[in-house]
């Protein structure tokens, strides 16, 4: 492009070179130049060009890999996979419903959890926040972001399901035990446990997204409100938060994506039981999990087919979703980049 | 930008004021709640792992089960045989995708290519670690540390792609006019003048990404394995800071939980310590462009 518009510099030079006093010289020597030149520009865009496709390259390889070796879960149990609830390896029967399930409800208590919290802390910081103090609220929220999901885990383990144990699950049962959600005996290792800790994983990202998409709301919006005799909280409702819905949305998703991918924090402290069960007092299995904590000690083809098939299964389910993310943060910030991950 | 206390405004009715009052009330308490299990886990973090830091720790591999002591000495260098593996076959490729979409990429191409790296952003780590398992560890027959390493690496691109894209596009165009003004080829102007000029906000991006994936333990669990060994082979398995922190956490005996919390706080430090120097950066503003 910036070739086109501005034509190589030394083209001038090397014409009046020739013209002038050395007409018999060849003009092998600003040619070979120009030619160096351009040869390096050509290898340069191509080897840039490859590093570029290489990004395309490696998600075909996932998907390439995924498929490849999940083969022959997929011709042994067909749709029936995603149906059966028996995961049962000694007699070779598998069934990846528990997975889903634990994955599904996981996600959905983290969400039920994290989405109001986020959206508050996000509104708090671009709208109510003295500005001095917004930099750094924002950057201890993210750094929430920078723990480790080994570390939570670690953490669930010792302090967080201790606490659940000790304090919360007798009150969650007295006053909502007739919902059905938080019946049966608690260990501690379970659903709910689970569903808090990824709930402080995803709080940084859906709410830094959040923060963004509320930051490009345009201010006359506010002002407008304002001056109608808004009060403050009016003005958030009617202008921010009903301009940004879409965004919003889209943050939410992006939050979903991450927790249904979640690994090591989930495993540690879930409970790791194939069961499905309505209460979240009691364990399950996610997909994630089930691929951590059985991958290396699958003995047979076709049980490491039907891990890589959960493998498949999740990538997925995870593409659909964050693309759907992508979409909806896009339509609000207009394509402005997201920096979802940092 | 400031909005003025609505409240002090005569005519309006008390419910509509209490309701503000009460909404401000909640957005304070959400992020009370928010910032406090951040604080609960960085105290836990230095209450329990700085008790438990010693010499040894740094200097010794871990003890068979049942004998106190022992360090993690040999996952801390196998975490960073592993990263520096990911680092250079991620980075290279990272940069690379990064300098196409700014500088070639205003084409259908440079939008699948942006498109896909933020899909390849969100792919659960777990899963990367089964693709790395698939091309290394099934051809090697063996886990390695360089299994590992590319399932990181994998994990790396997007990041660096993404952050040196908007780096490079930050560096002003009469720069490069001026390179190209001056008969410098445009593979050289994009090296040594706008490349160069974005050096610091490229390394922010490549920390940024760096401290995602030194944390990660999902990817390395049936790429690099673990080890109780010394080991600086890349294509040997290998103990790394997390792996060793997930045994040691699932396991019945304290001294090992002891040990895990250590190991947390060694990465939590190396992670957030990489993380506040690239804000650092970033707040003093030492992007190369003016």
């Amino acid at each position: 492009m910036a070739n086109a518009a501005f034509p190589r510099p030394d083209m001038p030079g090397a014409q009046s070179l020739q013209g002038s006093k050395l007409k018999s010289v060849p003009m092998a020597a600003p040619l070979r130049q120009l030619r160096a030149g351009e040869f390096g520009d050509h290898a340069f865009a191509l080897i840039i060009t490859a590093s570029g496709l290489a990004v395309i390259g490696a998600l075909l390889l996932i998907v390439y890999e995924l498929v490849l070796r999940s083969g022959l879960s997929w011709h042994a149990f067909g749709w029936k996979f995603f149906a059966g609830s028996d995961w049962d390896p000694v007699s070779e029967k598998f069934g990846a419903l528990p997975f889903i399930y634990g994955t599904l409800v996981s996600s959905l208590v983290a969400l039920v959890i994290a989405v109001p919290l986020s959206i508050g802390v996000a509104v708090f910081t671009t709208e109510m926040c003295p500005k001095r103090f917004r930099g750094s609220l924002s950057f201890f929220v993210e750094l929430l972001a920078a723990i480790p999901s080994v570390i939570y885990g670690l953490w669930a383990i010792f302090v967080l399901v201790p606490i659940l144990y000790k304090y919360v699950s007798p009150l969650l049962a007295k006053t909502l035990g007739w919902t059905g959600l938080f019946t049966g005996p608690f260990f501690g290792y379970s659903m709910l446990a689970a569903g808090i800790i990824l709930a402080i994983m995803i709080i940084p990202i859906i709410s830094s997204i959040t923060r963004e998409v509320l930051a490009v709301v345009p201010q006359h919006q506010r002002e407008a409100a304002l001056a109608l005799g808004a009060t403050r909280w009016e003005m958030i409702r009617i202008s921010v938060l009903g301009n940004a819905r879409a965004g919003i949305m889209g943050a939410i998703i992006l939050g979903l994506g991450r927790a249904l991918g979640e690994t090591m924090a989930v495993t540690m402290v879930i409970g790791n039981s194939p069961h499905i069960a309505k209460s979240l007092f009691a364990p399950g299995y996610t997909m994630a999990s089930v691929l951590a904590n059985e991958f290396t000690e699958a003995t047979s083809n076709l049980y490491f087919s039907a891990l890589v098939e959960i493998g498949l299964a999740l990538f997925l389910v995870t593409i659909v979703v964050n693309a759907l993310a992508r979409l909806l943060v896009w339509s609000v910030t207009r394509g402005q980049p997201v920096r979802a991950s940092a | 930008m400031e909005t003025k206390p609505s409240s002090r405004v005569p005519d309006i009715s008390l419910r509509r004021r209490l309701t503000d009052h009460a909404m401000t009330g909640l957005a304070i308490l959400t992020v009370i709640l928010v910032l406090a299990p951040l604080v609960a886990v960085f105290g836990d973090l230095v209450y329990k792992g700085a008790s438990s830091l010693n010499w040894a720790f740094f200097t010794q591999t871990p003890k068979p089960v049942g004998e106190a002591g022992g360090g993690m000495a040999n996952a801390i260098v196998g975490s960073v045989l592993i990263l520096g593996v990911a680092s250079l076959i991620g980075v290279p490729f990272g940069v690379g995708a990064g300098i196409y979409l700014a500088e070639y990429g205003r084409n259908r191409l440079g939008s699948a290519i942006r498109f896909t790296a933020d899909v390849l952003n969100g792919v659960p780590s777990i899963v990367m670690g089964i693709v790395a398992w698939a091309i290394v560890v099934l051809y090697q027959r063996h886990f390695s540390a360089l299994a590992g390493g590319v399932a990181l690496a994998i994990m790396m691109v997007p990041t660096i792609c993404r952050t040196t894209e908007e780096m490079l596009l930050l560096v002003p165009r009469s720069l490069r006019e001026a390179a190209y003004g001056l008969g410098v080829p445009r593979w050289r102007t994009t090296l040594s003048i706008t490349l160069r000029t974005a050096t610091s906000g490229v390394i922010t991006g490549v920390m940024l990404a760096f401290a995602r994936i030194a944390g990660e333990t999902a990817p390395l669990l049936f790429t690099t394995f673990g080890s109780p060994y010394w080991n600086l082979q890349p294509n040997q398995p290998t103990a790394a800071l997390p792996l060793q922190i997930f045994v040691y956490a699932n396991s019945p005996y304290d001294d090992w939980h002891r040990q895990a919390w250590a190991g947390s706080l060694v990465l939590i430090i190396l992670i957030v310590g990489a993380v506040s120097a690239v804000r650092y950066a970033v707040r003093r503003g030492t992007f190369g462009t003016a």
